[in-house]
């Protein structure tokens, strides 16, 4: 177990075994968000109170719901670089952060639209866009860090601490500010929760959800791989490896 | 060693050169806090800058929005916190800054005392120093803004409550910035979202205290977000000032 | 299928701009992120090429100590 943790943590064996599960990834993505989007644009029933404004929740759910888990896994690679210096762990880290606060603005945005027909207004401060506005000042926060420091092993270790930080407190944000918004706004028509969804609509957000993951995964591969390039350029193996590789 | 005592052989006397003195930890703390404290209060203009702040910021939302009583009495407990949050956040970058400048800080790392408990101490001098004025000046600021009677005893517990806390999330970003050249800019980015939750609780308090509602729940919150940020916060420091000193 | 003709399915019952919003920007950042991705790869292979070129040819008839020059190799 150690013995495999480790190897992963090794540069040259996780390119290696990225390599052969990326394309898996990457299918199983392209697979679920074409079925994904083609039934619940075209074939999941109209909702009885929205209409067709509801098939926005295909893209803004899984957006929030991979903003948040990229945050989370962000942190976890922050503390498994810190806790065994594992330098593949900080690589992914810097990877993820771009594609979560990228995730976080399309949840903003789509949320945001989907305010005009719902709710009159292109902004309403309703809990979750106003969670989802603080987490993408999160993610600034972190990329800014790590831009900030003029040393690569200085910014890995600070933005680890940071997404520390911020992954302990993004439950007491959210938490706090939906009482928050329950206190100022009782009783509000709240856009995604609802008791019951029927099968043919959540079926299709649960597969786009899906889909949003293997992105995220394969995606995260694919940029690692290549800032494992920029990082060890100067090994060996990179250099043999780029001069077979085209 | 005295010549009276029984002579030392070569491993205890080895021994007792590296014996802390006792009580290392608490001699260590005093002597830290009262460091800061004298350092602090040489430097008077550090601790009144954040008020006058504090001051300046209140005096300009009458003149933006409007001098209307009422108008000012519904919006004034946000104001007041907002406000009071901002001088606490303008008050960071001092706060590692000059020991971090002399070298100082790198000798803090060196010693054998636990860096988190300095830090904490570190820390306790801040908020002595800008939480607890500013929330002393708060009531007389929330006249100015005809805040509603019955709140200002809230309005100062709750804000030395949560200005303990931001204080101690505040040094987490001082501790990751100062070794940066141009970190103010950055600190309150990365620092502001985090002091969220207890913006909202504290100015929720008065709130409540002004329609009437218990405040005890809201300031039992503040208290168990202190309580949380005292758990973490130290160790986040205490890593943090390792990340910015050993470069 | 919840719509019958295709007109409908753009016009999504008055909610066409909304909801064709969403998905566009959604699926214009996806297509942007994997685009970005696949250049940033191709620059780095490329650069790394070109550099052990380059190597390569400052290295010359000395091709015995260009061998050796291969930096240390440990991989944590």
């Amino acid at each position: 177990m150690w013995a495999f943790i480790h190897k992963l943590g090794s540069p040259k064996w996780f390119y290696a075994i990225s390599a052969r599960l990326q394309p898996w990834f990457w299918a199983a993505a392209a697979l679920l968000l074409l079925v994904g989007s083609v039934w619940g644009l075209a074939f999941a029933p109209a909702d009885y109170q929205q209409g067709n404004s509801f098939r926005i929740i295909y893209v803004h759910v899984p957006a929030a719901f991979l903003a948040q888990s990229i945050f989370v896994s962000m942190a976890l690679a922050g503390l498994v670089f810190m806790v065994w210096k594992i330098k593949v762990a900080d690589m992914a880290a810097a990877m993820m952060a771009p594609l979560g606060a990228a995730m976080t603005f399309i949840a903003l945005f789509s949320g945001a639209v989907w305010g005009v027909p719902t709710w009159g207004t292109w902004w309403m401060w309703d809990a979750r866009l106003t969670s989802m506005l603080i987490l993408l000042f999160l993610y600034f926060g972190v990329i800014a860090l790590r831009g900030a420091f003029a040393s690569r092993d200085s910014a890995s270790r600070a933005a680890s601490v940071l997404a520390m930080v911020g992954v302990i407190n993004i439950p007491i944000i959210k938490y706090s500010v939906d009482w928050w918004y329950t206190l100022h706004q009782p009783a509000t028509f709240t856009v995604t929760s609802r008791p019951t969804m029927p099968v043919e609509m959540w079926l299709p957000l649960l597969i786009m959800v899906l889909g949003f993951y293997s992105f995220f995964i394969a995606l995260t591969l694919m940029r690692t791989r290549s800032e494992i390039l920029r990082r060890e350029s100067t090994k060996r193996w990179v250099r043999d490896l780029a001069a077979e590789e085209r | 060693m005295a010549g009276t005592e029984t002579p030392m052989t070569d491993t205890e006397a080895a021994m007792a050169l590296h014996r802390e003195p006792h009580g290392g930890l608490v001699v260590a703390l005093r002597a830290t806090l009262k460091r800061d404290l004298l350092l602090l209060l040489r430097r008077r203009s550090e601790v009144l800058n954040p008020l006058v702040f504090f001051a300046l910021v209140i005096t300009l939302f009458p003149i933006g929005i409007s001098p209307d009583p009422e108008l000012l009495a519904t919006i004034a407990p946000g104001l007041l916190w907002v406000a009071a949050l901002l001088a606490a956040l303008l008050s960071l970058d001092t706060l590692f800054r000059g020991d971090y400048d002399d070298g100082s800080l790198e000798q803090l790392l060196l010693t054998p005392q636990p860096l988190a408990a300095l830090g904490l101490a570190k820390v306790a001098v801040h908020w002595l120093l800008t939480g607890l004025p500013l929330a002393l000046m708060a009531p007389v600021l929330g006249i100015m803004l005809s805040l509603p009677a019955g709140s200002y005893g809230v309005l100062a517990l709750s804000l030395a409550l949560g200005t303990a806390s931001l204080s101690l999330i505040g040094a987490i970003g001082a501790a990751l910035t100062v070794g940066l050249a141009r970190g103010g800019v950055l600190l309150s980015l990365l620092v502001l979202p985090l002091y969220i939750p207890v913006l909202i609780f504290g100015a929720g308090a008065v709130q409540a205290a002004i329609l009437g509602d218990g405040v005890a729940a809201h300031l039992a919150i503040l208290g168990a977000l202190l309580a949380v940020t005292l758990m973490f916060a130290p160790w986040a420091i205490a890593a943090s000032l390792r990340i910015s000193i050993n470069g | 299928m919840a719509f019958a003709t295709f007109s409908e399915f753009l016009a999504m019952g008055g909610h066409g701009p909304y909801v064709w919003a969403s998905w566009a920007v959604t699926a214009a950042l996806l297509g942007g992120i994997v685009l970005h991705a696949r250049s940033e790869r191709r620059h780095l292979l490329r650069h790394l090429q070109r550099r052990a070129r380059r190597e390569r040819r400052l290295a010359g008839g000395q091709a015995t100590v260009s061998h050796q020059r291969g930096g240390h190799n440990d991989d944590t």
